[in-house]
């Protein structure tokens, strides 16, 4: 007889989180009273028992080797009886029970290269998407940028000496993994050229139907071209969002010469004080520059300086904004209004200013 | 020698500065695994011509699931052959991102075996990315990462991989468990997450209080976001101590607050809870002296989403207030027929939060059986084009 096939494990879910917590935190789970900050990256949490449980934060590249995870692995093993997370934006948290182990954490964590901090009012780390290093749709790179962006701004990561917290993301493409769209500073990829089709291949690969409903515009029409079935692209209707493509790969949109970065400014996703809300664009294209992006570094550091010199204390950057007016952040930045600033899809009206409160 | 095999003239630029470098990452990972040259080579090519070399996914997957992997492909399959498949597998985290080094170790093990030794800690919807493998290797890695207990995310048109905040287990504004929610959910819901029955993806995203660390309120088709319904918990002694450190409460707490219910006469805190909107900024300012109250719970919203397809939206109020003790329930029944609905008149590729504009909000609760109240709304409608119904 045969053997009996061995059962296929499937559907099991993630592991229980419980077996992966810290014991004084198992023990006062959900009985947590309050915190304090430390110092920058460190935190301290306070249970009704009394118990304490200690957080070294520390900054990530998010791309890892699992040479540098088992680096994290040895660390908390040494500092922390094994016992580490991440956080929502991919920097690493060992979590300690002995205050004492702080600073010899610190000190390792900065040797390998890992700055501590990001807590507070401090620049957390940029949540991103993976660029040239792994998307087929991205009009910039991620990492690259993300690399140059806080090599700049990493004594705002260590310290905490903004108004408020400051966060940033990038999206290489529009479809914007991550909340992109609600960051006090959102880097986001663009394209600027409509879709080069591929008309030999793309009645093989795609579906016409499909294709044509992809598109917000209705800027994609069937069309016969030698002979076989396939599609036009009504060039002034088409915003570049490069949806056609994502269903589609015969039309591609990636350009080394149009594509690149557009900064966006002012969201939250806190409800804090005020509603969250969406970026809103402050500048429409800066060129890919690789390696180091000076254009994009540049832009972004402009933004945080003035911020941080002009917003009051607990102002996250669209509140500074909505109090100063958008005229004034133009003047302070020095960044130039053009055309593009002003909505011109679906639900333009609301973003026009229907009153006459203007500030002079 | 590997180091002189890839030139990365440009890539080499980013190893410089304080920030850690995604370069030195990949360079790391070379000791695991060749692959790992021609993906230096590929970016740095990327770097001269300004330009992705990544074709489209196809179609790659474990046995018997319709998501979890991403397929990916060189372009330049001649010249890299070792990145020509490359795809990703997505392997779902635990609650709250939480790991004991042994359990990491398990996981750098599988993959070392299986993959390119590189990974993302974590990809933007939560899971752990195994970043980087051939098409033989799906399978025999699957298998070791489900006898580890680790079993793949979500991808395409189902219910992807849901996250939490850290909640209960590390902060003391939680007012509902997010991890074993976002934990309990997940298990409820495997056939959803592996086998994509949906028009499009679906997120959940659990966040323990209004400051939504999770970006719920911005990412989650269904955004469960904790709150509480009675008086903010203050203890005047720690007021006092916070304005005796420097702390101006008149401007910066009562100043900053967004309904101005609060008043401080330099001694004492009044806060009048029943124009407060839950916002959290005195609470995130003074956090020894006030917290959250005791009867806590969760707001339900719907509908939030990135740009693609019909543009960007937040998610909005769906149930003003469910308490912690009946969310389970309340979700699971709420999110069965808001899926019937969808599954109905969803059309392809169209996220929740677009159907309920095209259709309207209100025909969206006729349809889940929910009555309109006046929290789902900033103000009533301000156009006279109202579609009355028939009532007689």
């Amino acid at each position: 007889m045969a053997a009996e096939p061995v059962k296929r494990i499937t559907d099991i879910g993630p592991p229980n989180f419980e077996k992966f917590l810290h014991p004084v935190i198992k023990k006062n789970y959900g009985l947590w009273k309050y915190h304090d900050n430390l110092a920058p990256g460190v935190l301290c949490h306070v249970a009704e028992s009394g118990d304490k449980i200690f957080t070294v934060r520390a900054a990530s590249p998010r791309l890892l080797s699992t040479t540098t995870i088992r680096q994290f692995a040895d660390l908390a093993e040494k500092y922390c009886g094994g016992y580490l997370r991440f956080t929502s934006r991919n920097n690493v948290e060992f979590l300690l029970d002995n205050q004492a182990n702080i600073e010899p954490l610190k000190k390792e964590l900065l040797a390998l290269g890992f700055p501590v901090g990001g807590t507070n009012n401090a620049i957390s780390n940029i949540v991103h998407t993976q660029g040239w290093v792994h998307c087929h749709s991205s009009a910039t790179d991620a990492s690259g940028i993300v690399k140059s962006v806080m090599d700049a701004l990493c004594d705002r990561f260590t310290h905490e000496d903004l108004p408020a917290k400051l966060r940033i993301a990038l999206a290489c493409c529009l479809n914007m993994c991550g909340a992109v769209h609600c960051s006090d500073i959102a880097i986001l990829g663009v394209h600027r050229k409509p879709p080069k089709i591929k008309h030999d291949i793309l009645p093989k690969v795609c579906e016409v139907p499909t294709l044509i409903a992809s598109c917000p515009t209705g800027a994609i029409r069937p069309a016969t071209v030698d002979g076989k079935q396939s599609v036009e692209v009504v060039e002034e209707q088409c915003m570049f969002c490069a949806n056609c493509y994502t269903v589609c790969p015969a039309m591609p949109l990636n350009d080394p010469e149009n594509d690149g970065i557009s900064i966006w400014v002012g969201g939250k996703v806190s409800n804090a004080r005020s509603a969250p809300k969406f970026s809103k664009l402050a500048i429409p294209f800066i060129p890919n520059e690789p390696p180091r992006w000076p254009g994009v570094v540049d832009a972004v550091v402009n933004i945080v300086e003035v911020y941080a010199k002009n917003a009051k204390k607990f102002e996250r950057m669209g509140e500074w904004i909505e109090r100063i007016g958008w005229p004034k952040f133009f003047e302070l930045t020095g960044i130039p209004f053009t055309k593009y600033h002003i909505d011109d899809f679906r639900l333009a009206g609301t973003t026009y200013a229907r009153s006459t409160h203007i500030r002079f | 020698m590997a180091d002189e095999k890839v030139q990365t003239k440009l890539l080499d630029e980013l190893e410089k500065g304080p920030w850690p470098s995604f370069v030195k990452e990949i360079k790391k990972a070379r000791k695991v695994s060749p692959v790992c040259d021609d993906l230096l080579g590929q970016l740095e090519l990327s770097y001269e011509e300004k330009v992705g070399h990544w074709k489209h996914g196809g179609i790659v997957g474990v046995m018997g699931y319709g998501g979890g992997v991403i397929g990916r492909y060189s372009d330049l399959p001649e010249k890299f052959p070792n990145v020509a498949h490359f795809h990703t597998m997505r392997i779902n985290q635990p609650s709250g991102w939480f790991y004991t080094s042994n359990a990491l170790r398990t996981l750098c093990d599988i993959w070392d075996r299986h993959g390119s030794g590189l990974t993302n800690m974590h990809g933007s919807t939560g899971d752990i990315v195994f970043l980087g493998t051939k098409t033989d290797e799906l399978e025999p890695c699957f298998k070791e990462l489900t006898e580890a207990g680790f079993d793949l995310g979500g991808s395409g048109s189902c219910m992807r991989t849901p996250s939490a905040c850290v909640g209960k287990a590390r902060c003391e504004w939680a007012c509902y468990d997010t991890m074993k929610m976002c934990n309990d959910i997940t298990h409820q819901y495997q056939d959803e997450l592996h086998r994509p029955p949906f028009p499009y993806k679906f997120k959940f995203k659990f966040s323990g209080c209004p400051n939504d660390c999770v970006a719920s309120i911005a990412r989650a088709d269904l955004s469960v976001i904790g709150t509480w319904k009675d008086d903010i918990q203050q203890n005047d002694a720690e007021v006092a101590a916070y304005a005796a450190k420097g702390l101006d409460v008149q401007d910066d707490v009562c100043g900053r607050c967004p309904t101005k219910c609060m008043k401080w006469d330099g001694k004492k805190l009044t806060i009048n809870n029943r124009e407060c909107v839950r916002c959290m900024h005195c609470i995130n300012a003074m956090p020894k002296a006030l917290a959250p109250g005791k009867e806590r719970g969760a707001t339900l919203l719907i509908g939030a989403k990135a740009p693609i397809v019909q543009g960007a939206l937040l998610s909005s109020v769906l149930v003003p207030f469910v308490p912690a003790d009946e969310l389970m329930d309340t979700i699971k029944e709420l999110i069965s027929r808001v899926w019937d609905f969808w599954d109905e008149y969803g059309k392809n590729r169209e996220r929740v939060g677009e159907l309920i504009q095209r259709v309207g909000m209100g025909n969206f609760l006729d349809a889940i059986g929910l009555d309109p109240v006046p929290e789902m709304i900033t103000a009533p409608r301000d156009n006279p084009y109202i579609y009355f119904k028939d009532e007689a």
